[in-house]
């Protein structure tokens, strides 16, 4: 049997794709207010493009992010709806694992980070190393927890490697080697988890946020 | 509803079956409407999160629609015994409301709609607010005088007809009425949301135990605000007669000031509507919102509507506060009346303007 994949990504831009064995399409849209807006049109775009309808889905799967909140959740609950109203499986990635991938056609060996715009002035961040030795859709071995982090706070010899992302085109001077890579595709994102499922993982659906909501509870405002 | 006539009415088939999604504020809500029937209203609420806040805190509210979403979603199909295939169509709030909490209820109901292949209706908060007391009272009169009073808004609407025609006579320019209530209940050392708990502290007090000020109610006030309303003095002036009475040394007496400023809200709230109604010839008035789930509220108009002979149409408190329900019955009625479906590119608008009833 085989899979046909709805793949939603807004942790960046919106990156939206259908592949269906040889059959795939994509789609994206990369205005920065306009998640809710792009997310649904290029769902129902994507599956006329591949050829397939809704009801062909067999498999959800949603970039988990870290990314800005509000653009975020809406790929995420688009995902999740459409899983559950058509009653098949939705899983998650890490966003960040997904620019790694899509990395590995410009760094071929030793260690590269990835770096997104967090705004505030941080960055979401890991670092990866290259396995040769891995399958091809999934090379970039991941060294550190996804965090958040102003970029000047991480040391030099850190923010020095091959960096991937768009960190270094909001910070160039603290990331001095850019890799041509800055939005998540959905499609790398495709096969990136299809490559973990067919190998056992479990991919779970977790927004990750890394950073609290913006609010002092009544008991932390009375204590200064 | 009782088993077999939710059945019978899910069975029907000439009534368009549909699903409404609200997310505008911190209730996740999800109903179901066959027509003017009510079939479910599921609501998930994050209102404990924000107590410890002191109010709704956007982000939080954001979080906890993603989490509610499709638990509630399958609760409210579940309990309406349909299924998600059956449905005709999905509406869903696209504002006014908090932008990244529509957000998450716009894009799960377009989700819905593209998996479903079923028309999507983006629909006001305020109207939906109005709407509902169709599937707890029956059709509409038209025209209706609304009055919807939450935390968030504070409105005296012309309804001539809900899905395409409603006017503005007048509204808060400054706090909602459920703000006040939750600013005042702080003040009194109430807890979050303040409106359920200054309600029953009132029935303990003397209603005319203190004069406060009614806003907007007198002279040229009267004539450049007709139909808008004001909360901020009064809650200033309860403040400082707490203020004042706590730097004597001497105890406040809660209740008291918990009724009188109720009175204060309700009498304004009351007086205007049924001035507003005298004065567009309009003998039906509907109460909305939240703040119409409160007892003086309920009373007050309903003396007042006697009084006039206007006919009042409050529905059940679970129906005025925020819910699915109300965003399905206006669905219902778009599709009914054979409006157009929204676009599928249709955004969020936090301040959607109540005289647009769909987008």
């Amino acid at each position: 049997m085989s899979r046909v994949v709805l793949a939603i990504d807004t942790s960046t831009s919106v990156s939206v794709a259908v592949s269906a064995g040889a059959d795939w399409a994509m789609g994206w849209s990369d205005d920065p207010r306009g998640h809710t807006e792009s997310v649904a049109p290029l769902m129902r775009d994507q599956l006329a493009s591949a050829g397939v309808s809704a009801a062909d889905v067999t498999d959800v799967v949603v970039g988990n992010g870290p990314g800005p909140f509000t653009g975020l959740r809406v790929g995420i609950v688009s995902g999740l709806v459409f899983a559950h109203a058509r009653g098949i499986p939705v899983h998650g990635m890490c966003s960040l694992d997904v620019l790694a991938q899509q990395a590995l056609e410009h760094v071929r060996e030793g260690e590269f980070l990835v770096a997104t715009d967090a705004r505030r002035k941080e960055v979401y961040w890991a670092r990866y190393r290259v396995d040769p030795d891995r399958p091809e859709q999934d090379r970039a071995v991941r060294l550190t927890d996804p965090a958040v982090v102003r970029p000047a706070d991480l040391p030099e010899e850190v923010r020095s490697l091959p960096t991937a992302g768009r960190g270094p085109v909001l910070y160039p001077e603290l990331f001095p080697e850019p890799l041509a890579v800055l939005d998540v595709s959905a499609g790398v994102l495709t096969g990136l988890a299809l490559q973990r499922l067919d190998a056992g993982v479990d991919l779970p659906v977790e927004p990750l946020y890394l950073r609290r909501p913006d609010a002092l509870t009544t008991a932390e405002r009375a204590t200064p | 509803m009782s088993t077999a006539t939710r059945i019978a009415a899910s069975r029907s088939t000439d009534q368009p079956l549909v699903l409404g999604l609200e997310t505008s504020c911190d209730e996740t809500g999800v109903g179901i409407v066959r027509g003017e029937t009510l079939l479910v209203d599921a609501i998930a609420s994050s209102v404990d999160e924000h107590a410890r806040f002191g109010g709704v805190v956007p982000e939080v509210a954001s979080r906890a629609h993603l989490e509610a979403m499709v638990p509630t979603i399958e609760r409210a199909t579940r309990e309406a015994g349909v299924r998600l295939s059956d449905l005709d169509a999905i509406a869903v709030t696209s504002g006014p409301g908090l932008a990244g909490a529509l957000m998450v209820g716009v894009a799960a109901a377009k989700s819905l709609a593209v998996a479903l292949g079923v028309p999507l209706y983006g629909v006001n908060h305020l109207a939906s607010h109005v709407a509902v007391d169709i599937v707890e009272h029956g059709p509409l009169p038209e025209p209706t005088l609304a009055m919807l009073v939450s935390g968030g808004h504070s409105s005296l609407l012309l309804v001539p007809d809900v899905t395409d025609d409603i006017q503005s006579l007048g509204s808060t320019i400054d706090d909602a009425a459920g703000e006040a209530f939750d600013k005042v209940a702080r003040v009194l050392g109430l807890p979050f949301p303040g409106g359920p708990h200054i309600d029953r502290m009132a029935r303990e007090g003397d209603r005319v135990a203190i004069d406060f000020p009614r806003g907007l109610t007198t002279g040229r006030d009267m004539e450049r605000y007709r139909f808008d309303f004001s909360f901020s003095g009064l809650k200033t002036s309860v403040a400082r007669w707490v203020q004042a009475r706590e730097a004597a040394g001497e105890p406040v007496p809660v209740a008291d000031v918990a009724a009188s400023f109720q009175e204060a809200v309700t009498d304004v709230l009351t007086r205007k509507a049924v001035l507003a109604c005298k004065e567009h010839g309009v003998m039906n008035l509907q109460i909305g919102g939240g703040v119409a789930a409160n007892s003086r509220l309920r009373a007050m108009a309903q003396e007042r509507c006697d009084a006039a002979g206007i006919t009042l149409r409050v529905p059940r408190p679970g129906l005025c506060t925020d819910n699915g329900a109300m965003v399905a019955s206006l669905g219902a009625q778009m599709v009914i009346k054979g409006r157009a479906p929204s676009d599928l590119a249709l955004p969020a608008d936090s301040s959607m303007p109540v005289t647009l009833v769909q987008a």
